[in-house]
């Protein structure tokens, strides 16, 4: 009885403890939890850890201060092509990523359309492979071989043999279609999500209203549209500018005259092949003043993410 | 207006079957290369026409039988590993986290959702040099945990799973609460099974991202045998395009998981997006 008396208090607590821990109050708090503790230790820490470092000049056992060097290091040819490349790179994948996906989803969702489900697996299908496989099968079509086989089909119409990965036209064009084959299928899926929470009596009251095909799609879809395709516009802006490895796996060690060169793969080899993390925080911070700006245009041109739904 | 439809309709299905011939031209051409003699390509380029007397299983042999093939089978095995467990943890996580966003209402529950739609927008890239330093000092560089834990949990994860779990219904919990079940209890038993259409988009779209990743698993593994298939296939490829055989065979078999992934949850695919969706 003694020990009974004893011990209650402390399972007491220790209800207590589990019943709050176990509260609809506190509950919430624990299901974001890992959210918080990954913000934390894998964002926040290493923003502040970047910015130190871009105002540093590192060497393997010591830093120093070296205020605005990094950053004025920058005013260089490279970066500027670098820059440059990202930027065309961003342009022309915007340009090829919305109106694209949203037409071919527009069809798949019409009722005319016949064998919707295996079409939508075969554009979905190159969203699948890795760019790396993807460069390697572009690699093989735009060999730089006469024989090679756009170089034959082309030749074969009186153009003459192009070595593709050599000039800067060809080298970004590689780039965009590479990027562009493989993201079709997603965008083209993230369309038809909202296409398909379009409710069909809004259609269908047009339809009374005499309204044709055309005034239904920019009447109804497209402003129906406007939240999603403001995600895939940032996400395109985001993924343009954060380009990498299409270009890493054309020209692995650096391309003629950087003619593939984007603003990660100089950050990649400031960092990573000269070791040089001062210059390589710099540029990334760069990257960050970049994506924000021109989101926060765009955010600010098209409107916000509504917060609630 | 039948025939206007008709026409309508051809059209359409004109339009997709140019399309889809665009998109899978790749995969044909890849195909085509694999089962040619590699002295071929390396002489006359690729040539796509189909002459079934040249045909030869001489690339896969050598991806199966060399040294280097074995090379390559570490980097399927490591990328079975990493995708498998960087999708578990992430569809664990951000299902959690997204959950908790969509059902409950809480303080300082909209500042930290947009901290989610932040990281979110914001290029990882720009992370790389100071996780790469912070791998280093935990001594998590070229190991799996290294590649997989800081990204572990997916804020574009998070933003479909609550999306998803918003639009659930929340007499269930009531219901649930009445008999006695417990929050944690309320999400593995009743609301979790109702989620696995995000689920399986969820495990789609992380399963690819994970086996198709380059830039980080570069960064942190340092070691051939340790090498993801993306690294390990850049690897090989040298100006000389000696290692064809292998480089050929090696991406044909690297499509080969993600599609049976496709494949297996695809029926959740639109609809977990479209459900989940990009309501705004």
């Amino acid at each position: 009885m003694k020990t009974l008396t004893k011990e209650l208090p402390a399972t007491s607590r220790k209800q207590k403890l589990k019943k709050l821990l176990f509260s609809p109050k506190l509950a919430p708090y624990t299901f974001v939890l890992p959210f918080i503790l990954a913000f934390v230790i894998f964002f926040v820490y290493p923003i502040i850890s970047t910015i130190t470092m871009s105002f540093q000049n590192i060497n393997i056992a010591t830093s120093e201060y070296v205020g605005l060097e990094n950053y004025s290091k920058l005013d260089n040819p490279k970066f500027y092509a670098a820059l440059s490349n990202s930027a065309r790179f961003t342009f022309w994948t915007i340009v090829i990523l919305i109106p694209f996906p949203l037409i071919t989803a527009v069809f798949l969702n019409s009722k005319l359309t016949y064998l919707k489900n295996l079409f939508k697996s075969a554009l979905f299908l190159p969203a699948l492979t890795s760019v790396v496989v993807g460069g390697i099968i572009f690699r093989i079509i735009f060999s730089d071989m006469e024989e090679g086989f756009l170089n034959s089909l082309i030749m074969s119409i009186g153009i003459p043999a192009q070595e593709w990965k050599m000039q800067s036209n060809t080298a970004m064009l590689l780039m965009v279609l590479l990027a562009s084959w493989r993201w079709m299928g997603v965008n083209i899926l993230y369309f038809l999500a909202g296409l398909q929470s379009i409710p069909k009596e809004i259609y269908e009251s047009a339809e009374i209203d005499g309204a044709n095909a055309f005034q239904k799609f920019i009447k109804i879809t497209l402003p129906f549209l406007k939240p999603v395709s403001i995600y895939v516009l940032t996400v395109t802006i985001y993924s343009g500018f954060s380009m990498f490895t299409e270009s890493y796996v054309f020209w692995r060690n650096g391309s003629p005259n950087d003619i593939g060169l984007t603003i990660v793969g100089y950050l990649f080899d400031e960092g990573f092949s000269y070791g040089n993390l001062g210059m390589g925080s710099a540029i990334g911070m760069t990257l960050l003043a970049i994506v924000l700006i021109v989101n926060l245009i765009q955010l600010k041109f098209f409107g916000l993410f509504r917060k609630e739904d | 207006m039948k025939n206007k439809n008709r026409i309508s309709s051809l059209f359409i299905f004109t339009y997709f079957i140019i399309v889809c011939g665009i998109a899978l031209f790749p995969f044909f051409a890849i195909i085509m290369a694999g089962f040619k003699p590699t002295a071929d390509l390396m002489r006359y380029g690729v040539d796509l026409s189909i002459k079934l007397d040249q045909f030869t299983l001489d690339n896969f042999k050598t991806l199966f039988s060399t040294r280097t093939g074995e090379v390559y089978f570490h980097w399927y095995k490591n990328s079975l590993i990493i995708s498998f467990f960087y999708t578990c943890f992430s569809l664990l996580f951000s299902s959690l986290v997204g959950y908790g966003f969509g059902v409950y209402d809480f303080k300082g529950k909209n500042s930290l959702f947009v901290l989610v739609l932040i990281v979110m927008m914001l290029p990882v890239e720009i992370l790389i040099l100071p996780l790469y330093k912070m791998i280093i000092s935990v001594g998590l560089i070229d190991t799996f945990t290294g590649v997989i834990a800081p990204f572990a949990v997916a804020p574009i994860a998070i933003f479909f799973f609550r999306q998803f779990a918003a639009g659930l219904p929340r007499e269930l919990m009531d219901a649930g609460r009445i008999d006695g079940c417990s929050e944690y209890g309320l999400y593995f038993r009743i609301m979790m099974p109702l989620m696995l259409p995000a689920f399986g988009a969820m495990a789609i779209l992380q399963g690819m991202r994970s086996w198709n990743d380059l830039l980080w698993p570069l960064i942190v593994l340092r070691t051939d045998l340790n090498f993801t298939l993306p690294i390990g296939l850049t690897a090989l490829i040298s100006p000389y395009e000696d290692n064809l055989d292998v480089l050929i065979s090696g991406s044909i078999m690297t499509i080969v998981p993600m599609i049976l992934l496709f494949l297996f949850f695809q029926r959740y695919f639109v609809a977990g997006l479209t459900a989940g969706g990009i309501k705004g």
